[in-house]
């Protein structure tokens, strides 16, 4: 990651240093998941996505830009930056 | 007298899948999921109609229809509700098979609001692309007998005509259509859409149909389980009916009590 090391005092610098120093941690990639942007980690995986946000993968399908990504391929799937992902699940329906 | 005379043991099959209540149900629409699963259960159904959407990324720990309709109970038949194209109904029903890894499911491609009666020039779209996947489908469709042939030459494994528009209620306002349908149809023929009250769905099984779906007829009753109840006992004596041949149709009287021995 090019990031000089005289970079002026600004709220930017923190998360720069962090990046430098966790680089595993810090939001990197911008995603889009289910029409919304977020941000996730540069290592980012679709396992690592759906734990993130907190939801049993057993009960989920996932498409990785139109692609479905099988179940069994979540952990190694990377996301790559503007990855758009859907997550879906069954609900009520006629 | 064998079963099937006697209306015992009167199984239907689907794709090679046995099933003994001929009501197909929906799980949408209802208050809350403790309602559709009390409806559901009332209603004797073993395959259930599902709607595959985006899951609520703000609430991930909102309570699930799976852990209210178990799918190794329940024979689950996602649907392409809401799909208004042949690839957003494709794109929608091979998410629904990695989501639960079944092949068999409902198919409907509509036409737009407010009637969303069925877009068959999309249908047939899509049903080829899904048979050539590998799905088994069931088709909602219009009461069109040369479209409803071509589902099933395609190899579509239920023709699902509509009775009425979804969600409408109105009853079977074709029967004479659906007749012609189940007469030249060598898969199974179920009404879907359009049951408002149990007497429908009795009609639609005395005509011969080999299954009933139906969501809003319950789910928007006052009672939804006592409607669930009711449309359970309407399916079975629909069939029963149909089973035993109703007696022939006659303008004018024909006493059961002899008319002789009165007394004068």
């Amino acid at each position: 990651m090019p990031v000089s090391p005289s970079l002026p005092e600004s709220p930017g610098n923190s998360i720069l240093h962090a990046m430098l120093t966790e680089p595993n941690t810090i939001p990197t990639l911008t995603i889009v998941v289910n029409g919304e942007t977020r941000r996730v980690g540069a290592n980012a995986n679709i396992a690592s996505l759906i734990e993130e946000l907190g939801l049993d993968r057993r009960k989920l399908a996932v498409e990785r830009n139109r692609e479905i990504v099988p179940r069994s391929r979540y952990e190694a799937t990377p996301l790559t930056d503007r990855d758009q992902i859907e997550i879906v699940h069954f609900i009520g329906g006629g | 007298m064998d079963s099937v005379v006697t209306g015992q043991d009167d199984s239907w099959t689907v794709a090679g899948r046995r099933f003994r209540s001929r009501l197909i149900v929906g799980t949408g629409r209802y208050k809350d999921l403790e309602e559709t699963a009390a409806a559901i259960e009332a209603s004797g159904a073993e395959i259930v109609t599902v709607a595959v959407r985006r899951v609520n990324l703000a609430d991930p720990n909102a309570p699930m229809l799976q852990d209210y309709v178990d799918p190794r109970k329940y024979t689950y038949l996602p649907n392409t509700a809401g799909c208004f194209t042949a690839d957003e109904a494709v794109r929608t029903l091979r998410l629904a098979r990695e989501a639960g890894g079944w092949n068999l499911v409902k198919l409907e491609v509509l036409g737009p609001p407010p009637y969303l009666y069925p877009d068959m020039a999309g249908t047939l779209e899509a049903a080829k692309v899904l048979i050539a996947d590998g799905f088994e489908v069931m088709v909602y469709c219009a009461d069109d007998p040369v479209a409803a042939k071509r589902l099933e030459e395609l190899g579509c494994v239920a023709i699902m005509p509509l009775g009425a528009p979804i969600g409408s209620g109105l009853g079977l306002q074709n029967p004479a259509m659906l007749s012609i349908l189940l007469q030249q149809a060598q898969v199974p023929v179920l009404v879907d859409a359009g049951v408002g009250t149990a007497s429908d769905a009795a009609i639609a099984m005395e005509l011969g149909c080999d299954a009933v779906l139906l969501n809003s007829a319950i789910a928007h009753a006052g009672n939804p389980v006592l409607m669930a109840r009711a449309m359970k006992a309407a399916v079975e004596a629909g069939r029963l009916a149909h089973l035993a041949g109703r007696m022939p149709r006659r303008m004018g009287a024909d006493p059961s009590s002899p008319l002789t021995g009165l007394i004068r």
